[in-house]
């Protein structure tokens, strides 16, 4: 049976959660169709160090390209490696729906002429074509696609598939560069991880959120202090307030911004505008504190209190402290 | 310098979606319709850099039905300089047979830079401005968050989850815009007089051949109906308790 192949994305000499999920994934194909896994995992000198991990998450072959050139990522020299290896027969490739694997995956179906699945949510094989579920208007819609070309070329959603443990061999084999990195034409020159080294909106398991309701940038540390008591949690950001510079754009959860799905979401005088609802509308508990309680924010709340969250904050940060230390 | 900037026309994002008798489509009885949002800041973009160089030239293209035609008479408003509608009357959901038809109009049109949203909103797949630059066989610089063009080259900031990137690359090149950037102007009323004399060239899509077809589309199942369960800070105990015992997410 035709092997599935899974990009193991790597980020500054580390491997992301995102590369882990990537090979579930088609862990889950292969179990189900036949064929091995064959992950793919690129970087600096040392990122060959993650092969065991890949392994233990159901790589049965894991394919390493490391050079100095990939210090930075190099998507030119990436995206012809991938096309020389997939030219060898594959039955699919799994992408993360990242923004390295939104930049990626693309100019891999394009230069191999493939449909490519973008941004997937759910996904089912048969013999003669591949169906997947995308959400789509600002995750109002669900969209169903058939891809009919082999290889069948999917992106995932961060957490559509969370990583398992399904430990096989992992043969370690080398994988050489298609071309020559140093001819690359779109140069990395700078990777640098955000200030404050927080956990990423997309991996964070517990999400708080201010908006407007703050009244001020000062305020915000109510919400960042909320977040630290979890210990778990990213903070995000409505439109409004990143508009503001209050917050980097990068903060911002929303139609235009992050769509997010942690298994909390704590939303701090935010009022709930459909664009900013967009984003946060698959998270699995949804908490939120705002003082109008006609705010469309509390239709889709699970819990809702009414109150300045000012005032309710404090007391919700203590409070959570205190259930964290006694856990 | 000659900038090319791809749009796309999208319902209203804000509207409520039904799905059509077809199956296949959206009821587009009473939505509002737009350039995605994205795509607007692109257009801007563009426009800024002929305005600061005080030369150039910003075409707006757009593939679709007739009524597309609003979309790109919207960008020329904002200040481009001529557009082009590849007239395209059914829809087509395979992005890269777009892609094809859009890279068979750029390909000889002699463009420095090509600028396209970082995603459309109503579609949602961040593909075509890769689609686009590899059947073009020139570098793409995506979902950037600043750009400089100088000498030759792009200098650009990609925003990534939690982290960034400083990227570089020689024109010609195809950028895709994130947030960050610029927000589209409001046409001006004077804008809107000069665009009604703009060229606008129309001609049929070459697309390109479709193996990602559209099947089905569906709204997804609704959250419960929310409940609040206090006032004030009095009703964080309770919370507390719900986020542990019921939802146990503490």
């Amino acid at each position: 049976m035709a092997n599935i192949l899974a990009f193991a994305e790597t980020r500054l000499g580390e491997l992301r959660r995102a590369g882990l999920e990537t090979i579930t994934a088609a862990r889950q194909v292969a179990d189900a169709t036949g064929g091995q896994v064959h992950a793919v995992l690129v970087g600096a000198p040392g990122i060959a160090q993650f092969a065991p991990r890949c392994a233990a998450h159901g790589a049965d072959v894991v394919l390493v390209l490391e050079h100095d050139a990939f210090a930075n990522y190099n998507p030119e020299a990436i995206v012809a490696t991938l096309a020389a290896r997939l030219g060898s027969g594959y039955r699919a490739a799994f992408f993360a729906a990242s923004a390295q694997g939104h930049d990626l995956v693309a100019r891999v179906a394009a230069k191999m002429k493939l449909a490519y699945a973008s941004d997937v949510t759910e996904f089912a094989f048969a013999a003669d074509r591949v169906t997947v579920k995308h959400p789509g208007y600002t995750n109002k819609i669900v969209q169903t696609f058939v891809l009919k070309a082999i290889p069948a070329i999917i992106s995932l959603r961060a957490g559509a598939v969370l990583p398992v443990e399904n430990a096989k061999a992992g043969t370690v084999e080398p994988l050489a560069c298609a071309i020559d990195p140093a001819t690359a034409r779109v140069k990395v020159t700078l990777t640098e991880n955000a200030a404050g080294g927080q956990i990423d909106l997309g991996d964070a398991p517990v999400i708080v959120a201010g908006g407007r309701g703050l009244k001020e940038k000062a305020n915000f540390k109510l919400v960042e202090d909320l977040a630290a008591a979890f210990g778990n949690a990213a903070v995000g950001a409505t439109r409004a307030v990143t508009d503001d510079g209050w917050r980097p754009h990068s903060d911002q959860i929303g139609q235009t911004g992050r769509l997010v799905s942690p298994d909390l979401y704590i939303a701090c005088g935010i009022s709930g505008a459909i664009q900013h609802l967009a984003g946060l509308r698959t998270s699995k508990t949804i908490v939120a504190i705002n003082k109008d309680k006609e705010a469309p924010i509390f239709k889709v709340a699970d819990y809702g209190i009414v109150g300045d969250v000012m005032e309710v904050l404090p007391v919700l940060t203590e409070a959570v402290k205190q259930a964290k230390a006694g856990a | 310098m000659k900038l090319a900037v791809c749009v796309k026309r999208v319902p209203d994002m804000e509207g409520r979606f039904k799905i059509a008798s077809s199956g296949v489509a959206i009821d587009e009885a009473g939505l509002k319709y737009d350039m995605s949002d994205f795509d607007g800041y692109a257009a801007e973009v563009a426009i800024q850099i002929t305005e600061k160089l005080g030369a150039g030239e910003v075409t707006i293209i757009s593939l679709g039905p007739d009524v597309v035609q609003e979309t790109l008479r919207k960008a020329l408003s904002m200040g481009a300089h001529r557009a082009v509608h590849l007239k395209q009357d059914t829809p087509v959901s395979d992005g890269l047979a777009i892609a094809t038809a859009l890279a068979a109009e750029l390909k000889d049109g002699g463009y420095d830079l090509v600028l396209l949203g970082r995603m459309a909103v109503d579609t949602q797949n961040r593909s075509t401005g890769a689609f686009v630059a590899e059947l073009l066989g020139v570098p793409i610089i995506s979902a950037i968050s600043k750009l400089e063009v100088e000498n030759g080259v792009v200098k650009a900031r990609r925003e990534l989850e939690g982290a960034y990137e400083l990227v570089e690359c020689p024109l010609p090149a195809v950028v895709t815009i994130d947030e960050g950037i610029a927000r589209a102007r409001y046409p001006s009323l004077k804008g809107i007089m000069a665009a009604k004399k703009k060229p606008m060239d129309i001609k049929p899509a070459q697309l390109g051949a479709i193996t990602y077809q559209l099947e089905k589309l569906e709204l997804p199942a609704e959250r419960a109906a929310g409940r609040i369960i206090g006032e004030g800070k009095d009703a964080v105990p309770e919370l507390v308790r719900l986020l542990k015992e019921e939802a146990k997410v503490l």
